[in-house]
């Protein structure tokens, strides 16, 4: 109290964000709490903030039983591991000349690449290209390819980045040891750019967990459904889990076995986890490619 | 003579030199040819008959056939006008609620504290629309939701049914797109309050200025290029509207269509659902076309004043 006086817009600050915080918060508490409840007792009382009957039963049903729930957890994590690492790949390989002043093409790949971020030829032209000249639908390249893969946006954001921040006495150099263009992209641009990779590795990496859209589109077969889209028809057809996860009839009564309440919670608890454990730890990349990423996106 | 082999000579040099900075662009170039250029050709498929015999892309013109079909309907006005209302309302709401909490967020004294709703604020802006989905669900689900089942029987209320209800849903989708995205927004201005220098207001308290001062004659005008700039960016999207939002999170609902349905969804299912392709395309060219307009108009009048922001 003696220099620094605590006034009372910064008391009611504080309170007011820490109301935010919970708000931004309760609602996964809720789902939590739910996929830990007994599903008979969420069928009578409903969702609860505190388990009323503590049960682990969601769980373990799609331990044993989600076939279908693993296979598209696994279809996740491989869209996501592969589609990132490609991405980073192409949007490096293209950021590097873009870079380069002396580069002949620079200024028109420039443009080509820029014109992308400010028209495009919407869902119907999309579609049709992808389904009728290239036929990858129902292919796991639909939920990898369209839209995701590269975006021009991420493409200027680490040119800049490697313009602004490599030395070009460091590449000159290089040159003269007689390294090739390829030699100094992945030995010398590759390592010194880890920060803005990071950065756009995450974004890329968090938009390939949450799609949903391209296998909704291109997508008929419900064994390449992702996590995301089996989540979304769990959601609009309570049938779905019960009818399709058991795949087959080597169950005995499995439509009325299944803990169907609480298991959607559970699944989408699954669903959760990844964004929140990498987040946390790659919380400072995140924020800055938020942000550059707010005024340019 | 000379000159002329000398000029063949540098061109020869300059491929040798740049070849493999050429081949390195093939990937991305090809992959936006593909995936951005070809579609934007596809557009004139709203101009065109659709003719599977012919190839999708070259069925004869029919001119603005389609387009007076889809302009006939009352879908139009209705995709355009919910369209445009709820992108207006989520525009003025969400910046008014970031601006409001990142001037608080900056008052917050307690480091751990600050640090702590720094990070929870944009959780629920990466996690998928389908995950806000469920989250809504667990809340308003008929039977099991928490609403229903705690809420409004401790109120000695009856029971709603959620999903078949209309009128709440303008309510409902407008606070779950704030729930979901004014904590991004509101970490974009706090990355400009915190930018503002010091001194201006150790000046100004000085001379006697109370908070309400401080935030109005020098906080919001310091950061006021910014507000611009997200604001008219996103008024250059407003013909775009967030498909999840509308379609995932009411469950796709058939009784809330009246509400729900914005231009992306209709697109979706004419495409998907009624397969009718002619006014599917008029629909999604009349939302592209638009829609470039308005963002090259909006990054146009962003370089006005703020050139470092604007992407034209």
């Amino acid at each position: 109290m003696t220099k620094k006086k605590v006034n009372g817009f910064q008391v009611i600050s504080t309170i007011v964000l820490l109301l935010i915080a919970a708000i931004c918060i309760i609602p996964f508490i809720l789902m939590v709490s739910a996929s830990f409840t007994d599903n008979a007792t969420v069928a009578v009382s409903g969702y609860s903030f505190i388990p009323r009957k503590f049960s682990l039963e969601a769980y373990q049903y799609l331990w044993k039983e989600g076939l279908k729930i693993l296979r598209s957890v696994g279809i996740s994590f491989m869209v996501t591991g592969v589609g990132t690492m490609l991405s980073i790949f192409i949007t490096l390989l293209l950021a590097y000349p873009l870079s380069r002043a002396d580069y002949p093409f620079q200024k028109s790949a420039t443009i080509f690449v820029f014109l992308t971020m400010l028209f495009n030829g919407g869902m119907v032209p999309t579609y049709l290209v992808y389904t009728r000249l290239f036929h990858i639908n129902n292919t796991y390249w639909a939920l990898i390819i369209p839209g995701l893969l590269v975006n021009g946006f991420y493409v200027m954001l680490m040119r800049t980045y490697i313009r602004t921040s490599i030395p070009l006495e460091i590449l000159e150099a290089a040159r003269i040891d007689g390294m090739g263009e390829f030699q100094i992209l992945f030995k010398m641009i590759f390592p010194l750019s880890t920060p803005i990779i990071a950065t756009v590795g995450l974004l890329v990496g968090v938009s390939y967990w949450n799609d949903w859209y391209n296998a909704l589109l291109y997508i008929r077969e419900e064994e390449m459904y992702s996590l995301q889209v089996l989540l979304s028809k769990i959601l609009q057809n309570a049938q779905f889990l019960a009818t399709n996860v058991s795949m087959g009839g080597y169950m005995s009564g499995s439509s009325t076995s299944v803990p169907s309440t609480t298991v959607r919670m559970a699944i989408a608890v699954v669903g959760t986890i990844p964004i929140l454990a990498v987040y946390p730890f790659f919380q400072k990349y995140f924020e800055k490619g938020l942000l550059v990423g707010a005024v340019k996106g | 003579m000379t000159a002329k082999a000398s000029g063949k000579k540098k061109t020869m040099l300059k491929i040798r030199k740049y070849w493999p900075l050429f081949v390195m662009t093939l990937p991305g170039v090809i992959y936006f040819i593909i995936n951005n250029y070809v579609p934007m050709y596809g557009l004139t498929i709203a101009f065109r008959e659709v003719d599977y015999a012919k190839g999708i892309f070259s069925g004869d013109w029919v001119g603005l056939k389609n387009f007076e079909f889809l302009f006939k309907t009352k879908d139009a006005w209705n995709i355009t006008r919910n369209t445009l209302l709820y992108n207006g309302v989520f525009i003025i709401l969400n910046t008014v609620l970031a601006l409001m909490l990142a001037i608080m967020l900056n008052e917050v004294r307690i480091r751990v504290v600050q640090r702590f709703c720094q990070t929870v604020v944009l959780l629920p802006y990466l996690i998928s629309i389908i995950i806000v989905a469920y989250l809504l669900y667990a809340f308003l689900a008929e039977d099991t939701g928490y609403i229903n089942s705690v809420i409004l029987p401790a109120l000695g209320k009856d029971k709603i049914s959620w999903y078949t209800t209309p009128k709440y849903w303008p309510v409902i989708l407008v606070l779950v797109n704030a729930w979901k995205n004014v904590g991004y927004l509101t970490i974009v201005y706090f990355a400009s309050v915190i930018g503002i220098d010091s001194q201006f207001y150790e000046a100004a308290k000085l001379d006697g200025a109370t908070n309400w001062q401080l935030i109005t004659r020098i906080t919001l005008p310091a950061i006021a290029p910014t507000i611009c700039t997200m604001v008219l960016l996103s008024i250059g999207r407003i013909f775009y509207s967030d498909f999840g939002l509308f379609y995932q999170v009411p469950m796709n609902s058939g009784p809330l269509v009246g509400v729900t349905n914005v231009m992306d969804t209709y697109v979706y299912r004419g495409l998907m659902q009624l397969n009718d392709i002619g006014m599917s395309s008029a629909a999604s060219a009349y939302q592209s076309i638009i829609g470039c307009i308005l963002v090259v108009i909006a990054n146009l009048v962003v370089k006005k004043f703020n050139p470092d922001n604007a992407l034209v």
